[in-house]
């Protein structure tokens, strides 16, 4: 394998440029979509029963055919690697949408009451209060779609642009083990990094969690 | 883009090769397959892991590793290691399906409220039978929303073992976009995901009728509106 790595460094670098970008755009795209939605639908109570339906079935369309599909849809090309941050941007805000909402809506009412009183109106309350409260369940939904995201982009492959994916292609094509492998540990080491800095930023973010599980030990 | 390829009578025939039902039934066969294995695997150890509360370290982080392995990798590399066939699509199924059952086992397992437990354990019951009557029963709700998300995961998968030679919704896919057919291609993308949907329908309603009504509250209600 460490043959096959200096061999192909190159091959391999690009593939992994190409995969941490095709998995992290679409998170943050997601996201800012996802928020706004998911408020909507905790402001008006009648839309958050819709909303987890659509998240439902947006999701189980499986990721191949929507990356084969949306070129046909947004008039862009099949290699395009527009088609997958699309695809991959409609799944995020399928799964955090909904993150989004439940995180809200768990927030204690006493709190939001408390905040009310202390004069705070609805988008400074918000912004200040409601949004950090349920930040721990948000960003768990976040830490779940981009562990997915890395792990979806290489399906990708099947059309041609996929980041690692194509090093499954390839090594499948040749009936060549090394690149599959390099492929697979570089994903999951990928996803692993990526989980690790949502967790770090959570915690630099929540500093209150930390200390009132510090207390109650 | 159209609807033809999906709405011609002909690609709905009975046993045509090829045609919609079989691949259905061939789909929903690698999905079900999968789903069993995944169950097998692990249910048991979700459970033993709860009750004991020994390794939860283990079933958190087999979890969150599971979710992050590349499918398509997996079932690319069990083919190069195993050859072509059922069995590396079986596997790689599977894979992608005991994560989500593991820590919702797991997770229902501990939410199972401790007095309850004590409560059981004080009535006479035996560890086993505090596992099967009590805890089990408890955390189904929970185990169910694993098993619902695995079985939309699975189904939306299953597509990839077309990539490796094998049947499945995933042809349409796969031999669509070789020959530029997009109709075909939108045939298979709409019937997967009304799968999914219609299997995610019939697993809520399998969950209405495993879950003790105890629990749901349902019957309970009823009750009280009677009286």
């Amino acid at each position: 394998m460490i043959q096959y790595l200096q061999n192909n460094y190159e091959v391999v670098l690009t593939a992994l440029q190409q995969h941490v970008w095709l998995a992290l755009l679409p998170v943050l795209l997601g996201f800012a979509i996802a928020l706004p939605v998911g408020y909507l639908a905790v402001r008006f109570t009648w839309l958050y029963h819709p909303l987890v339906n659509v998240c439902g079935v947006l999701y189980s369309i499986p990721s191949l055919a929507l990356f084969v599909f949306l070129p046909v849809l947004l008039g862009t090309k099949v290699l395009s690697p527009i088609n997958i941050v699309v695809a991959l941007t409609i799944y995020t805000v399928a799964l955090l949408a909904r993150t989004v909402a439940d995180g809200l809506r768990s927030v204690d009412p006493l709190i939001t009451q408390a905040a009310t009183a202390m004069g705070y109106r609805r988008f400074g309350r918000l912004i200040n209060v409601e949004l950090p409260v349920a930040l721990p369940v948000i960003l768990a939904g976040l830490r779940v779609a981009t562990v997915a995201n890395i792990s979806l982009v290489s399906v990708g492959a099947l059309i041609g642009v996929g980041g690692l994916g194509q090093l499954f292609t390839r090594g499948f094509q040749l009936f060549y083990l090394e690149p599959i492998l390099v492929g697979i540990i570089l994903s999951v080491l990928l996803a692993g990094i990526a989980d690790l800095v949502i967790v770090l930023i959570q915690r630099a973010v929540t500093p209150w969690a930390r200390f009132q599980r510090g207390g109650a030990a | 883009m159209n609807f033809s390829y999906l709405f011609d009578p002909e690609h709905w025939e009975l046993g045509v090769p090829g045609g919609f039902p079989q691949l259905i039934l061939s789909h929903l066969g690698y999905s079900a397959l999968g789903l069993l294995l995944g169950v097998i695997i692990a249910l048991p150890v979700g459970l033993y892991i709860g009750h004991t509360g020994r390794g939860s370290f283990l079933a958190i982080n087999a979890g969150n590793a599971g979710r992050s392995l590349p499918t398509l990798g997996l079932l690319m590399l069990m083919v190069t290691l195993l050859g072509l066939g059922l069995l590396p699509v079986l596997i790689a199924l599977t894979v992608l399906v005991v994560p989500p059952i593991l820590t919702s086992t797991y997770a229902g397992m501990r939410a199972v409220d401790h007095g309850v437990v004590d409560a059981a354990k004080g009535m006479g019951m035996r560890p086993l039978q505090v596992l099967f009557r009590v805890e089990f029963p408890m955390a189904l709700p929970v185990i169910m929303g694993g098993f619902r998300s695995a079985a939309l995961q699975v189904i939306a998968t299953a597509t990839v073992a077309a990539s490796v030679g094998l049947g499945g919704l995933g042809r349409l896919l796969i031999d669509g976009l070789a020959v530029n057919d997009y109709s075909r291609v939108l045939a298979g993308a709409v019937v997967v995901a009304v799968l999914a949907v219609a299997l995610d329908l019939i697993l809520a309603l399998v969950q209405r009728w495993v879950v003790s009504p105890g629990l749901s509250g349902r019957r309970v209600r009823r009750a009280t509106a009677a009286t």
